[in-house]
């Protein structure tokens, strides 16, 4: 039945508006271990295509924030491959590696901005992948670079806020500005890990539909680990079910029914799903 | 719930109350010390202290020269620390979880700074007495290597709290281990690292005067003469400057303290 599952996408391809629908990311029999025993992910195997809306749900513990930090390579793959663009991920050097993530932006559940500095400081650390590092050090930017941080912070509301320093907004406020920390990175990938879980409705809306607009207005990739269900049928193209580091849904959010839900969360948390 | 953990509490206070009494007891019988006869001869201390310790005309006259000593201790204590939190900083940075460059570093940065800091001050001047001999470098060198230990602990826990997420972050974004530090994890910790250094700072005036009695230099040591002279008056003035300086140092830090957190 699950095979049957996995194949869902296939029958239902996504053609997206104006983008071409050519595979960004691969990731092939993908497996980590933390600890030499317990393997957290079992050979993963997906693909996302560029301008996608992809949504990962699951229990927790399930490996969602796992799989994320492998694309990325915040922390080491055990085995298989993750492609981006074409080029192994696991087996890049320290240079290579710090050009993927400046093609990779990720966002996080708690913001994980410097809370003292400034908005619009936060936002320009989004550049330091494309500087040298006394460049860096000496936090030269260019006046495009802030025009840019500037025109973001405007898009995404915030740009009265730009002076002030990030512990004095609001959480839904601080999560804008880790967006355009990611934007202002010119990424072909966002990475979001639960970026909604410690936000209240409202803001979680508000953050879910810019996310939403990036995709499908920048044709940016759009990795979303969530763990509302409801949200990612709601937003997502497509949604990849994990369950103890397996894949045991990969299909477009319409195919995604009660019982395969209830398979990936275990019958038990029956409530989860309705919220 | 609330009223059982208000209970426990009341009898953990109980436990506590009773294992001091022992522990004061025992030791009171093993060091025969008389708690009676130490208090009684507190009246006859302070009796002393009043009709000895007293300033007068002819003490004032070495003000110049108490001053000048005293400047001498509080200018050395400060070079002791601020050059204590350079290092502090490197081996905090080395040594923190979230910075460290490698495992051995890491290793190598928590060694020295557990090392310096379990032996005390006062103890770091006499074996440093032993190589440098009594002058003004070794009350140095022994506030220094002190501080180190203290700061870098302090250091490492300022980084670890404060920024773990924001590392993880940046180091996603591509940027290099410089930018990081420089960019992320010092202004963000800097504050509580200003506020360690200034306490150091106090704490390092105070001990000062200690280690000068023993390395014979600064206030310490002019205490020392005066005390081994036994001119009281002088050495009531020069007690009456410490603890002035003292006081007023504090007060300028918390100000700044304010200021900066
Ligand atoms: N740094 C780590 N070291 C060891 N084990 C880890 C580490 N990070 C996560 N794990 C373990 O891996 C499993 C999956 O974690 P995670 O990817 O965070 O799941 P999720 O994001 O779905 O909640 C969990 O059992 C967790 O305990
Ligand atoms: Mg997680």
């Amino acid at each position: 039945m699950e095979y049957v599952l996995v194949n869902a996408y296939s029958i239902f391809p996504i053609i997206q508006k104006g983008v071409c629908s050519m595979s960004l990311l691969k990731v092939e029999e993908l497996s980590k271990l933390y600890d030499g025993e317990t393997r957290v992910l079992k050979n993963v195997s997906f693909e996302a295509n560029a301008g996608e809306f992809l949504s990962v749900i699951g229990p927790s513990g399930a490996g969602k924030s796992t799989l994320l930090r492998c694309i990325n390579r915040m922390v080491e793959i055990s085995g298989g491959k993750v492609k981006f663009d074409g080029i192994d991920v696991g087996a890049m050097k320290k240079k290579e590696l710090r050009k993927l993530r400046t093609n990779i932006g990720m966002i996080f559940q708690h913001y994980n901005l410097v809370p003292r500095l400034t908005v619009i400081e936060n936002v320009l650390h989004g550049r330091f992948g494309y500087k040298s590092t006394l460049q860096g050090v000496l936090g030269r930017f260019t006046e495009e670079e802030k025009e840019r941080a500037f025109f973001l912070l405007q898009k995404l509301g915030i740009s009265e806020h730009a002076y002030k320093r990030c512990d004095q907004l609001s959480g839904g406020q601080q999560q804008r500005v880790g967006i355009c920390r990611a934007l202002i990175q010119e990424p072909k990938l966002i990475l979001c890990d639960e970026p909604i879980a410690s936000l209240d409705p409202n803001s979680s809306k508000v953050i879910m539909d810019y996310l939403k607009t990036i995709s499908t207005e920048l044709g940016i990739t759009c990795i979303v680990n969530l763990h509302q269900v409801e949200v990612a049928k709601e937003y997502a193209d497509r949604i990849i079910g994990l369950k103890e580091g397996e894949i045991v849904f990969d299909g477009p959010s319409k195919v995604l029914y009660r019982d395969q839900i209830e398979h990936i969360y275990g019958i038990e948390s029956r409530e989860l799903i309705t919220v | 719930m609330n009223e059982k953990r208000m209970h426990a509490k009341k009898w953990q206070t109980t436990f506590f109350l009773i294992i001091i009494i022992v522990v004061t007891y025992l030791s009171t019988s093993i060091t025969n010390f008389n708690l009676i006869d130490g208090m009684l001869t507190i009246p006859a201390a302070i009796g002393w202290m009043f009709s000895n310790l007293l300033i007068t005309q002819d003490s004032i006259a070495k003000m110049p020269q108490i001053l000048e000593k005293l400047g001498e201790t509080i200018f050395m204590s400060i070079a002791a620390t601020t050059l204590a939190a350079v290092v502090s900083l490197f081996l905090a940075l080395m040594g923190s979880k979230t910075t460290k460059v490698n495992q051995f570093f890491s290793v190598i940065a928590r060694f020295i700074a557990s090392f310096s800091r379990n032996i005390p001050v006062v103890a770091w001047s006499l074996i440093l007495l032993i190589s440098f001999g009594q002058n003004s470098m070794t009350g140095f060198l022994a506030l220094f290597v002190a501080t180190v230990g203290f700061l870098t602990r302090a250091f490492i826990e300022s980084v670890d709290e404060a920024n773990q997420s924001s590392v993880e972050a940046l180091t996603a974004t591509g940027a290099t281990y410089f930018h990081i530090v420089s960019k992320a994890v010092i202004p963000q910790s800097l504050p509580q690292m200003l506020s360690w250094i200034l306490f150091m700072i106090e704490t390092n005036i105070r001990s000062a005067t200690l280690v000068g009695i023993l390395t014979g230099t600064g206030i310490g040591y002019m205490f020392d003469l005066y005390y081994k002279n036994m001119n009281y008056n002088v050495v009531a003035l020069i007690t009456f400057t410490i603890v002035i300086a003292v006081i007023v140092i504090e007060l300028l830090s918390n100000k700044i303290r304010k200021v900066i957190l």
